[in-house]
């Protein structure tokens, strides 16, 4: 439950008057378009972006979500409008965060959702014109030193189905040596579930 | 800012009655250890009495069939702790029965206590419940067996509304061997209450749903029932629960109840008028919607409505923008990835879960309150479900 009021002025803001709503799905002519998230876990982000000369010239959104999903995008909608694309492939969400002047800790998984779809949509748009040598894989994190596991394959086997420590093990030997990692495993297991489940 | 204050959230805690916070007031100095012998003692444990046995009236017990707690949380996790208690000393582990049967839709204070008595060994079965969240009869008559130290059925559901057939479950428990409970903590003073009809050998209440103080409530047992005492210490309650008498907290639940007693009539019929209100309104003026719960077994105040294509936690933010409190049963509302367990027992789908509002009405709800609500909303709604992904795009 909120407890009042946690969010700053700027985020109480961007979520009475949202910025950049993409009203018309159907006839707004994007040149690049992503989606992340699902309904099941309650929030669902979709990005549409119009590029000019390697810039973004235009971004829309839309949102199944929360306050904080409603207020970061707006606010990324307006961040990224005349960035150049690698500039906006790269905003991450602490510098929308640090623009809403903070939010709620509990409430930042909510807002990585317009950051991740605006990442979707750059990659469709490289994809679309042939620039798929743009794509950057994420750099790989090691959560498990004992059994050297990456957050990358943490999210691999979450898409394959894991949604549980023991499913995890099952799929990548994780934390079965000295097990310190469970804690930080599973917080990406539910973020990634999230995401993806 | 909204200029409004439409207070829509009974079932979460309610203000004080007049009445009680008046008895309070006047009560403030009375500082005597209700358990002293002396004079300021005996004053103090008169009060305490008193309230006793206006509590044990209003449901039908005896004054020694009632022992004051902390809360609801604290009498649900009381008993509860009896099954399998594994002392040797009280007369609960005699029983020799380690199995609990309750439902899917408890309050956190039965569901989590009931999972960790599972990491104890003790075998539990959450039964399902039907799409108007009536608890299964097939699956307690499945469950409940001669393992079966306990059934605890909750009365009425703070999330729904829906009101359970206590009575039957309770004819079933007895049966079989077991002993039953029932959450009443939402019901108490909405619904009647009478412990020697339902037959319950234990039932939850506390006084802050009932514009009473927070931090006190009761457990009712019944005379002769097993027992083991939760918190251990003096002989308060005659040794069932320790701690120095909550006077304060006492006085208010007894003028709390009393009031109750008086007022409960009027007070449910003046709820369910409102109620009716507001589901017909939101139905006529909001497309897409649907009601949790049962459409007449219910708590005469509890309207839970599911808006397509909206999360709750928006919805929830947007009304407290214009002044109107509410609750959720939106994951996002919750801190935790999962929507309300009780929409979801139910059987609706998690998108419905996680766009219900929970609007719970109380004594000082008026019609223009309702008015408000259904002006309001609208176009609420309509801003959310505009920049939805889900909304708009059905055949």
């Amino acid at each position: 439950m909120a407890n009042g009021w946690l969010y700053t002025d700027i985020v109480k803001d961007h979520f009475t008057n949202p910025r950049n709503i993409l009203e018309d799905e159907d006839s707004y002519a994007d040149d690049g378009k992503g989606s992340v998230g699902n309904i099941k876990c309650g929030d669902q982000m979709l990005v549409a972006i119009r590029v000019k000369d390697g810039r973004i010239e235009d971004c829309k959104w839309k949102t199944y979500g929360c306050a904080s999903a409603i207020a970061s995008t707006s606010m990324l909608s307006e961040v990224v409008k005349g960035m150049p694309l690698e500039e906006a492939y790269h905003v991450t969400p602490a510098d929308i965060t640090k623009k809403l002047g903070g939010l709620p800790e509990h409430k930042i998984h909510c807002s990585v959702l317009g950051d991740k779809a605006l990442r979707a949509a750059i990659e469709d748009y490289y994809r679309r014109t042939g620039q798929e040598d743009r794509i950057e894989r994420e750099k790989a994190v090691t959560i498990c030193q004992c059994m050297n596991v990456t957050d990358k394959e943490i999210e691999k086997a979450v898409k394959e189905g894991a949604r549980t420590w023991l499913d995890l093990q099952n799929k990548t030997k994780i934390g079965t040596v000295c097990g310190q990692c469970r804690k930080k495993a599973e917080e990406l297991l539910h973020e990634y579930e999230h995401l993806y489940g | 800012m909204s200029n409004h204050s439409v207070y829509m959230d009974y079932n979460a805690t309610t203000p004080l009655h007049p009445g009680v916070k008046a008895a309070l007031t006047e009560a403030f100095d009375i500082y005597g250890n209700a358990s002293s012998m002396h004079s300021s003692g005996r004053y103090a444990g008169e009060k305490v009495a008193q309230a006793r046995e206006i509590v044990a009236r209003f449901i039908g017990a005896a004054p020694e069939e009632i022992i004051f707690t902390g809360g609801g949380s604290e009498s649900n996790n009381t008993v509860l702790n009896m099954i399998d208690c594994g002392s040797g000393v009280c007369s609960c582990v005699a029983r020799g029965r380690r199995g609990l049967v309750t439902s899917a839709i408890e309050h956190p204070s039965i569901i989590n206590t009931a999972e960790f008595l599972q990491h104890k060994g003790v075998s539990v079965t959450f039964a399902g419940v039907d799409a108007q969240g009536k608890v299964n009869m097939e699956d307690l008559e499945a469950a409940v067996s001669g393992e079966t130290a306990l059934v605890s059925v909750m009365m009425g559901n703070n999330e729904i509304g829906t009101l359970q057939d206590v009575k039957a479950i309770t004819r079933l428990a007895h049966e079989r061997g077991a002993l039953m409970h029932t959450d009443a903590v939402q019901t108490l003073g909405k619904v009647p209450v009478d412990v020697k009809d339902l037959d319950v050998d234990f039932l939850s209440f506390s006084a802050h749903k009932l514009y009473g103080p927070k931090g006190i409530g009761i457990l009712y047992v019944k005379k002769g029932a097993p027992f083991c005492t939760f918190i251990h210490g003096g002989h308060q309650e005659d040794g069932r629960r320790a701690g120095t008498y909550n006077t304060l907290g006492i006085i208010g639940l007894g003028k709390a109840v009393e009031l109750a007693s008086r007022e409960m009539k009027d007070e449910v019929a003046k709820l369910w008028a409102l109620r009716e209100k507001l589901r017909k309104g939101l139905l006529e003026k909001v497309p897409d919607i649907h009601v949790n719960g049962h459409p007449a077994d219910t708590l005469p105040g509890t309207l839970n409505v599911s808006f397509r294509g909206a999360e709750g936690e928006a919805i929830l933010l947007y009304l407290d923008m214009n002044g109107i409190q509410v609750s959720t049963g939106s994951a996002c509302a919750s801190g935790s990835l999962e929507p309300s367990h009780v929409l979801l027992a139910t059987g609706v789908e998690p998108e419905l879960a996680h766009g219900s509002i929970r609007f719970s009405l109380g004594r000082e709800t008026t019609d223009a309150d309702v008015d408000y609500v259904l002006e309001t909303l609208p176009p609420i709604m309509q801003k959310i479900r505009s920049m939805s992904t889900v909304y708009g795009k059905r055949g």
